[in-house]
């Protein structure tokens, strides 16, 4: 069954079409890569399911129901939350003000209500429960600032935030694109762990080897559209990267 | 391929027994002990400014420099309600250069509504403090919506509103004597809630004294309390600073401030609305620098569009909030720290008056600090690396 849908989907800025009447197919408990060249509309494509571009025609349904995501906050309010190249973290903050960014909890009663208070120790706890389920662990300060970590370790936190509060969809952009190779080890472990439980993931990556490593199926995206979707088990990663360009004639059949 | 693909099968699907990410603290020196310090509680570096400052002046003028700390507090007020503005905006990496031009044109609001219109007082202070929160929206709005860089549009708006405050008041001033006489509550943070208490226990015990109440009476402890100088101003800073510190450290929006400040891009996608909160800031900025004007009143006695604070209180309020360790890059710093800067800019100011030096030895001195408390800024950032 399809988790998350897009039909039709067209977004033109200016002259330039960056999708064009393009499909797509995310379907529960599966990993699904979304690969194609730069300026093949893969990066609109995704903000357009995470909420931070509006297309100009075309529907998004989430579990069968046509869904409106207007702005990231939109879509998070559905269950779908992503993991931007950027990581979307305040670096001076700490790491569990970061996982709590703009769904901050109260504390209960009057202090809660009137005085707007946060609940601190709730959010630290929860934030170390999240990163020690997804083998996180050993944290010792949650209070240190996110910029006191490596690289990978950012990129924990971040998928983390995703996996804490995506309940139906997590959307990661490029996730090792800026890792080291024992790091990008690490993050791909994650995505498995966060697989295991059942959350379905979208994942763009230029790195073929992470992609056919990690993914239940591949989505090439060229000019604007979805070229096809194969299975990692039946191509080659030469096979893909010529559908990709062009280079070779993409399979008739749709999907895998 | 398949002896590839086989290979990234096991690796897959073996179960790794190390840990995704580590977050031990290897062994640490002093040094970057202190230097992690600082960086979780940014105001550490100008408190401890402060006290050296206080300890050193104490050490070479004697007792009587420690007596008149609390006339410091009175002297910073106007400075450091302004740094408090200075530094909210300066946290979301904006400046504010029409914090002191505010403060007059809302002073000089107040006391026409007053004079000119016969507006009922406590109306006047409230219509001063609207003013000054819809200058604030106007320069939010600008920088939040049109995306217009902070420094040219406050830069503007310090023209705009000094010119409009003299164009207003005609360039007049309103006496001390006639406020006293007409609206005694436009100065009432210039009153000492010490010397009120002190009359009041007085009056109760039946004792009256002629024009002037005596230091020494036989009341060791209501000499004390009259001696302590403190007017409502002070308190109000004071307060108004507690009330920030606790804003900025304990509620969402707190966070959304330091957030936005960080990395505005991040902030939105993480699910801040920065646009909502550079308005706030802006506009809360605007009524604190209203709150300054207010202040100014008790201060001077008097309401002058041509007052000193409209042309420097900008650059005074920006040397309190740098001394104090904000950083002018936006995301860092406490509004505490900022409040020590306002002091530790008066402590020299006073201490080296007391001791007979020349002022320029003042500028000289707060220049050191200003680069000095930038340098510290920078190595703190450095953890980063």
């Amino acid at each position: 069954m399809a988790m998350l849908e897009a039909k039709g989907l067209t977004k033109r800025y200016g002259k330039v079409v960056a999708l064009d009447r393009c499909d797509f197919e995310l379907r529960a408990g599966e990993v699904l890569a979304v690969i194609g060249d730069n300026g093949a509309g893969k990066s609109t494509l995704i903000k357009a399911l995470s909420g931070a571009v509006t297309p100009d025609a075309g529907e998004v349904l989430l579990e069968g129901r046509r869904v409106r995501l207007a702005s990231p906050t939109d879509a998070r309010e559905h269950g779908i939350e992503t993991v931007y190249q950027t990581l979307a973290m305040s670096p001076a903050l700490s790491i569990a003000d970061n996982m709590f960014m703009g769904r901050e909890l109260l504390r209960a009663g009057w202090q809660g209500k009137i005085l707007r208070r946060l609940d601190k120790p709730r959010m630290a706890a929860f934030a170390r429960d999240k990163l020690s389920e997804l083998g996180l662990m050993t944290i010792q300060n949650i209070d240190q600032p996110v910029e006191t970590l490596s690289g990978g370790q950012r990129q924990g936190v971040a998928v983390a935030r995703a996996a804490a509060f995506g309940s139906k969809v997590i959307i990661l952009d490029e996730p090792t694109a800026a890792l080291g190779v024992k790091e990008s080890r690490r993050v791909l472990d994650l995505i498995q762990d966060v697989r295991a439980r059942g959350i379905p993931i979208i994942l763009i990556s230029h790195n073929m080897p992470h992609v056919f490593e990690v993914a239940d199926r591949i989505h090439v995206h060229r000019l604007g559209k979805r070229l096809c979707v194969i299975d990692p088990k039946d191509y080659t990663m030469a096979d893909a990267v010529s559908f990709m360009t062009g280079a070779k004639e993409a399979p008739v059949t749709e999907t895998a | 391929m398949t002896t590839d693909s086989d290979h990234h099968e096991t690796s897959v699907r073996e179960r790794r027994a190390e840990t995704v990410a580590t977050f031990d603290e290897g062994p640490k020196g002093p040094v970057a002990r202190f230097q992690h310090a600082l960086h979780v509680t940014p105001a550490l570096v100008p408190l401890i400014v402060l006290a050296a400052a206080i300890a050193g002046f104490t050490w070479w003028l004697g007792p009587r420099f420690l007596e008149q700390v609390p006339l410091i507090m009175q002297q910073v007020q106007i400075v450091g309600v302004l740094a408090a503005a200075q530094t909210l905006i300066i946290l979301t990496a904006g400046i504010d250069l029409s914090v002191g031009a505010i403060a007059v044109f809302t002073s000089v609001v107040m006391g026409q509504a007053v004079f000119r219109y016969a507006i009922p007082v406590e109306v006047a202070v409230a219509v001063g403090l609207l003013v000054g929160t819809g200058i604030g929206a106007v320069s939010g709005a600008l920088v939040s919506r049109l995306k217009l860089p902070p420094f040219i549009v406050t830069l503007g708006m310090w023209q705009i509103v000094l010119a409009t405050n003299y164009l207003y008041s005609r360039n007049e001033t309103i006496r001390s004597r006639e406020i006293q006489e007409v609206a005694p509550m436009l100065q009432w943070l210039g009153y000492k809630p010490n010397e009120q208490l002190v009359q009041w226990i007085e009056a109760g015990r039946g004792i009256e004294w002629g024009r002037r109440r005596p230091p020494e009476t036989d009341s060791a402890i209501l000499d004390f309390i009259w001696a302590t100088n403190i007017t409502y101003g002070v308190l109000g800073m004071i307060a108004l600073v507690a009330v920030l510190a606790y804003a900025l450290r304990a509620t969402a929006w707190g966070r959304h401030v330091y957030a936005t400040g960080d990395d505005p891009e991040a902030a939105e996608l993480a699910g801040v609305n920065v646009t909502r909160t550079l308005m706030s800031v802006y506009m809360l900025a605007g009524a604190i620098c209203g709150l300054a004007g207010w202040i100014m009143i008790g201060r001077f006695g008097s309401v002058s569009p041509s007052a000193s604070t409209g042309l420097q209180g900008n650059i005074q309020a920006i040397t309190a909030v740098v001394i104090g360790g904000v950083s002018l890059f936006g995301g860092r710093g406490s509004i505490w720290g900022a409040f020590f800067g306002a002091l530790i800019v008066g402590v020299f100011e006073l201490g080296l008056r007391m001791a007979g030096a020349n002022a320029q030895w003042t500028y000289l001195l707060i220049g050191i600090l200003i680069i000095g408390a930038v340098a510290v800024d920078q190595w703190i950032r450095k953890v980063v690396a």
